[in-house]
Order: structure tokens, then sequence, then C-alpha cells
């Protein structure tokens, strides 16, 4: 591990309305087999993605929401969430489906500086 | 320098392939290598051979094949990305291949810089 | 880091976001978030109140193509695609607010 990269995936659309947060997740599933060091954003819309409850039998779409608990199995447990993005949105930590790491913008832009690779979809 | 590009929107409907062609020239002529360039979300569009723009308009797949031979340019579409999008070998441009998404991944951990050009 | 913008400051939070959350560094204006840098527009205050924690560039085509070539609001620096390739290899990442 020692010289593995960091690799930050920022996420900032909300599921379902586009396909990014999907094929974002399916990314970040990929890189889990490649020992690097991973991590997870959640900021504005992107918080969305982990809401709890998602039933999406009406649209005719995969709720694909689950996959978020099983990154845990692939040893990517660095999720965090953007405590302003959240509020902003009527969530708690409550709400999401996979416990998260909330952090102050601040903390999260001093973060996003220490990664060598920041993928945003 | 190793760079590493990343398109992710369709050739045409959004600037992002221009905006990442352009990028990639100017590196080339700054004497940097662009080791890759990874397609995906509808970015695989950009390896339609069955696209036909009018004369009077730039050629993007084209511009794409011809940088790719030119200098060497990897060009990678996401497999998955691209079945769900009807793009496969039968319908692929010259100068690009379709692979996993490893080659993304591997991007980032070999390039020195990866940039991404999306919506 | 480099933060690189694409989108329009008027029609998104894009911009919005990256300045709060962001700790500094150069921030680059591309597509459509070049109106971002252009005299006048309703954004300009807050562009403006950040260029003290960030060097704000913005990419020359982009305003060209859009009529706005010469409307750069002060203290924006123009760069054009290999200006943008500089900003990539001279900081140690590069970010794209997407």
């Amino acid at each position: 591990m020692s010289d593995a990269k960091k690799f930050m995936f920022v996420n900032r659309k909300a599921p379902y309305g586009t396909i990014y947060a999907l094929e974002s997740l399916e990314v970040v599933l990929i890189t889990a087999a490649f020992d690097q060091d991973v991590s997870l954003a959640f900021l504005d819309d992107g918080v969305y993605q982990l809401k709890k409850g998602q039933q999406t039998k009406g649209i005719e779409t995969k709720n694909f929401s689950p996959a978020y608990r099983a990154l845990e199995d692939y040893d990517i447990e660095k999720l965090y969430v953007e405590k302003e993005a959240m509020d902003a949105r009527g969530l708690s930590e409550d709400d999401f489906i996979v416990p998260v790491t909330v952090l102050s913008r601040a903390e999260m832009g001093k973060l996003m500086d220490e990664q060598d690779v920041v993928l945003s979809f | 320098m190793k760079f590493g590009i990343v398109v992710n929107e369709g050739p045409y409907q959004h600037q992002a392939s221009d905006s990442a062609y352009l990028f990639a020239k100017a590196a080339i002529e700054k004497g940097h290598e662009v080791w890759r360039v990874f397609f995906y979300h509808d970015g695989v569009n950009n390896a339609s051979k069955l696209t036909e723009p009018p004369q009077d308009d730039r050629h993007i797949v084209n511009r794409w094949t011809k940088l790719a031979e030119e200098h060497k340019v990897d060009l990678v579409v996401c497999v998955a990305a691209a079945l769900r999008r009807g793009i496969k070998e039968d319908n692929l441009a010259q100068g690009f291949r379709i692979s996993g998404l490893g080659q993304l991944v591997e991007a980032g951990i070999k390039c020195d810089r990866l940039v991404t050009f999306g919506d | 880091m480099l933060h690189i913008i694409n989108q329009s400051p008027l029609n998104t939070t894009t911009l919005d976001t990256c300045l709060s959350t962001a700790t500094g560094g150069d921030i680059l204006l591309i597509e459509d978030a070049v109106y971002a840098a252009t005299k006048g527009n309703a954004a300009e205050a807050k562009l403006k109140s950040a260029m003290g924690k960030f060097k704000v560039h913005v990419l020359t085509p982009d305003l060209e193509a859009r009529g706005l070539g010469d409307r750069m609001m002060d203290g924006v620096s123009a760069v054009d695609y290999g200006g943008f390739v500089e900003l990539v290899s001279n900081n140690k990442n590069c970010q794209s607010w997407l």
C-alpha cells in the first residue's frame, strides 16, 4: 500500500435524473481491486445518492443504492458527506443507507488537497 | 509529463470532447505525452464510426483517430458504458479499443496528471 | 490544486461550491464557466472577493467564442490551451468540478 495513490471520487449529482451516480459507483467498485487509497465525497445533490428507502419500481429502473452498503466488503470505508450540503437538503446522518463521516466544507477542501487523483462524474 | 484524459460526454452534444481534444493537442505540442484517453458515460459515443457530421463541421471522431495514429495515444472506450449505448467492435472507429474500467484506474495510477472533461 | 470549472455561475452552483469548499490554489474557467469572468455579470463580486484566496484564470478561446473577448474582468489571467496544460502540470493535482 505504500506506493498506493490517493483516489477521491467526488459525487455532486443526484441519482436517477442522470446516469452519473450509477456509473461513478461502478468505477469505485473496480478501483477497489487496485489496492489504492480510495475515498468518496458527497457534495451538493450528490448526498441524495445515499438516501435510505429508494423505491425505483415505479420508474422501472434498478435501485442501485444497496451497492453503497457493499463498499465495506471491498474495504472502501471512507465515505465523506459535506455537512452544509446535508443540512441544506433537510437530511441528517440517520437518512443515509451507510455510515458516513460528516465533514465541514473546510475539512472537505483540505481532504481534496491531499488527493493524488480526483475523479468527478 | 505523462497525461491521462477522461471524456464523459458525447460529441457535438457537449463541448467536453472538443475541450479534451484541444487540451491533448496542446499537451503534445508542449512535449508532454498523452498516454491514454478514456471515454466514459456518453463519452463512448465519440468512438462511433457511423458518425457523419455536415461537411463544413469538424469531424470529432476522425480527429481523435488521427491524434491516436500520429502520437500513439491509447483511446480506450469503457465496455460497460459502450454496450449500454450500442457501441461495439462492429461500429468502433479506427484507433479506439474497447476495454474495462480498470483502464481508467490504471491511467490514474500511471499518469502524472489525470484531467476530466464532462458536464 | 487546480480547480477546473465549466459551468455558468448564473445557472448552477458549481462555482459557489468550489469557492466555499476549496482551500485555495488556481481556478481555471472553461466552456460556459467563462461567463463568470466577464465585467458586470452577477457573479463578478463573488469572484472578485475570492481572488485573495485563489488565482483565477480564464480560457481565452472559450471567452472569444462566446463574443466576450473584450469583457474580461480585471484581475483574471487569460490563458490559451497551452496555458491550460501548464496550469495542470504546475499544480500537484487537479479537479474538474462537474
